[in-house]
């Protein structure tokens, strides 16, 4: 009998560990990104990637135009972006442009009755800007799209709006007596950690310094805060999770702060955020004017655009796919001449660029296309000040009682909306009382 | 003769039930008609009751039970008083400290006052226990070495949400209230201050802590095996040695080498036990006000080793004249 219940429970401690092998199938995939020993690798299961590779695939090409033929804005009127074209570029760009954003509502979602030409629709004229948007990407972010470069697939995928947007979250209702806190609910937006769920606000719309650790051996003044340092892991969480990768994708988890020891991926994704920033504040938040409500968060500001928008799960949006180089008229401002003159001009710099393989070199070049205001030195941001981020928290604070009525985008439609939570400048701290750490004059 | 060979305790004694010594006078009253459970008596004594809570258990409990309510009404209001809502996010919400500029000022109750109260109440609740469980050894009699081993502890609980905010000039540096909340928290800590595992404190308490499980396992391992000589007589065979202290010695000697004895090895589990909680409170009162980044002090005394970098990447910030 003793023996019989002991050959039972080795039967069931069997049973018991090939069920939970049986949960591991398939096996992960791992690719190494770093040192050996590091945990510097990427896991996959294969069943996943496979599924995400299926759904990246970008759309056949159309066929090329044939070469000639009147300019689109002589044929044309109210041409304002892409008039350099010739007509049947025009035309297969807008086809095209139909494929990718509006398939089920077809060519009358931007043009209505009124004529081709007219702009009281506000499709048309939020298809414009976004072309000037993805121009300007593809001319001017090289060192975040590459010569990979966007289309309006990338991000569109066939829907009129991308299956990926954000806007401000004012979180929950909340008693007015109980300040927000902007965390601690399961949030997808920050792979449901409980970390603040609207890292885009104050990172990708304002431009609050994302960094929080210190690069310094002892305390030398560097008063942010833990409650900001969460901040930063939000809008992280939210990176990681829409590339499909882990932290160690750009950082070597040791040090997070230690350039030296990431990927080059980080410099790309330090572009990216730069860039999703530029577009949002230049491209989508104005166009708030035009856009209807049901485009519009609860706060009244438009969707806007951050990594999941385009990445979709991918670490390079589309796996990398080159669709722009099918369609040229997406890659730059339209010069005098239209896609021929840019063809001329790309196989003018070819050799040169050749030679400015480092991205520094690429984005000094690229500096006088970067919007004014941005210019500001960078090594007053790469300091530790801990006044850095003050002045960013008064104007949000004094926005706020304005935007406690419903939101009228009427009367500001430049404006992001203010944030509802404390505003980083909150997340740091005054100079301790007991002078503890002391201020380096002191020592 | 005991069936020790067990998973679980095979020997229950059962006599009438035995209230305890008579409490000094001036005490208030035990609580409680004493029950016996059989389940009960699988995992301790099958004797429940009676229980003595006195003014510091009873002030404590109170406290306590303040203490949650703020958290939990705090918790409710935070999704706008839905149970739904509640339940569904239970585990993501949290009572959290004041924003960090709020300094060591006392905030609004709606902004981390709440938290500063809960905090209050909680702390009085936890040190009332403590000058509960002191009380009750002297009064049986016993050494005070439970609630010397609980003050450890309790260092490490003010170390986080007391000591090092006040060193570090704010409230908002304190641990939230909450299941998943005080683990980002911990994350983002430990992210802040450039990688906790650097810290040496913080390493000593996990040797600690994890040496604490593997002697516990071994204790119990070894008594268990030489109960069926008498072994559980453990504090007897102190210094009257008989056969299960010597062969549980000689099982550790043969193995390692080296053995304990009947008494080291409990100096041994308290000390262990007492050195994690106490490592772990000077490595957090360290972090932000002595060390600002524990990878980078690392490196400075060579504890880090440097990898090679095949590509080493600059920082974006620091090249001039690109835009931000």
């Amino acid at each position: 009998m003793k023996t019989l219940k002991r050959n039972g429970l080795t039967l069931a401690a069997l049973g018991m560990s090939a069920f939970l092998i049986g949960c591991e199938m398939p096996p992960p995939e791992v690719t190494q990104n770093g040192y050996r020993g590091l945990a510097m690798h990427q896991n996959y299961n294969p069943r996943l990637l496979q599924q995400s590779l299926d759904e990246n695939v970008p759309p056949e090409a159309i066929p090329a135009p044939a070469p000639g033929g009147p300019l689109a804005k002589d044929l044309y009127k109210n041409v304002q972006v892409l008039g350099e074209l010739t007509v049947t570029e025009f035309n297969r760009l807008m086809v095209a442009m139909t494929t990718w954003v509006s398939p089920e509502q077809g060519c009358y979602y931007c043009h209505v009755n009124e004529g081709f030409e007219y702009d009281g629709i506000y499709t048309k004229v939020t298809s414009r800007r976004m072309l000037q948007m993805t121009q300007d990407t593809n001319a001017n972010w090289k060192d975040h799209v590459a010569d990979t470069g966007v289309t309006c697939y990338t991000c569109h995928r066939g829907q009129p709006v991308p299956a990926e947007v954000w806007v401000s979250d004012p979180g929950p209702g909340q008693p007015s007596a109980m300040a927000p806190t902007g965390q601690n609910i399961a949030a997808a937006s920050v792979a449901y950690s409980s970390l603040p769920y609207d890292p885009f606000t104050p990172f990708l719309s304002q431009d609050n310094d994302v960094r929080v650790i210190g690069d310094t051996v002892l305390p030398e003044g560097n008063r942010r805060s833990i409650k900001q340092a969460e901040w930063t892991y939000g809008l992280m969480m939210h990176m990681s999770d829409a590339l499909g990768v882990n932290c160690t994708y750009c950082h070597n988890s040791r040090s997070f702060m230690s350039w030296d020891q990431s990927t080059p991926q980080r410099t790309t994704a330090w572009y990216a955020i730069r860039h999703v920033r530029e577009m949002n504040n230049d491209y989508v938040t104005p166009l708030g004017e035009v856009l209807p409500a049901s485009r519009k968060g609860p706060l009244g500001d438009p969707y806007k655009i951050y990594c999941a928008t385009c990445h979709q799960g991918a670490y390079k949006p589309l796996y990398g796919a080159p669709m722009l180089k099918d369609y040229p008229s997406l890659s730059a401002p339209l010069p005098e001449g239209g896609t021929a003159a840019l063809k001329a001009q790309s196989e003018a710099q070819a050799p040169a660029a050749a030679e400015e393989e480092a991205p520094a070199q690429q984005a000094k070049a690229e500096q006088p296309a970067a919007p004014a205001p941005a210019a500001a030195p960078a090594e007053e941001e790469a300091a530790p000040e801990p006044q850095a981020a003050a002045p960013e928290a008064a104007p949000a604070e004094e926005a706020a009682p304005a935007q406690a009525a419903p939101p009228a985008p009427q009367q500001q439609p430049m404006q992001p909306p203010p944030l509802r939570y404390p505003p980083p400048g909150m997340m740091q701290y005054p100079p301790a009382p007991l002078q503890y750490p002391p201020p380096p004059a002191n020592r | 003769m005991a069936e020790y060979q067990n998973i679980f305790t095979r020997v229950q004694v059962r006599e009438p039930a035995y209230p305890g010594v008579d409490l000094p006078p001036g005490s208030l009253p035990r609580i409680g008609k004493p029950i016996f459970s059989y389940w009960i008596g699988k995992i301790g004594d099958a004797q429940v009751g009676p229980i003595y809570l006195g003014f510091a258990g009873i002030a404590s409990l109170i406290c306590g039970f303040i203490a949650i309510e703020i958290i939990g009404f705090n918790m409710l209001a935070s999704v706008n008083w839905s149970p739904v809502e509640f339940v569904k996010n239970f585990f993501w919400l949290a009572l959290e400290p004041p924003p960090a500029a709020y300094g060591l000022s006392i905030p609004p109750l709606g902004d981390g006052g709440w938290w500063l109260m809960a905090g209050f109440f909680l702390t009085a609740a936890i040190i009332l226990w403590w000058i509960r469980t002191y009380q009750r050894a002297i009064d049986l009699g016993t050494g005070t070495h439970v609630a010397w081993a609980f003050a450890a502890a309790i260092f490490f609980y003010l170390s986080l949400g007391f000591i090092r905010p006040i060193l570090m000039g704010s409230w908002g540096e304190a641990v939230p209230f909450g299941i998943f909340p005080h683990l980002d928290w911990t994350a983002a800590f430990s992210i802040r201050y450039g990688n906790l595992y650097y810290n040496p404190f913080h390493a000593l308490s996990i040797a600690f802590l994890y040496g604490s499980a593997v002697l516990f396992a071994m204790h119990g391992g070894t008594i268990l095996a030489v109960s069926r000589y008498g072994g559980d007589r453990e504090i007897d065979q102190i210094t009257d040695r008989g056969t299960a202290a010597e062969r549980a010695a000689l099982l550790w000697r043969w193995t390692m080498g080296f053995n304990a004895t009947m008494e080291s090895i409990h100096r041994w589990a308290w000390w262990f036990a007492v050195l994690t909680v106490i490592t772990a409170g000077i490595g957090i009162l360290l972090t932000g006000t002595v060390v600002e980044n524990w990878y980078l002090w690392a490196v400075k005394h060579g504890v880090a080793p440097p990898y090679p970098s095949e590509l080493t990447i600059q920082d974006p910030n620091l090249i001039q004249g690109v835009s931000q």
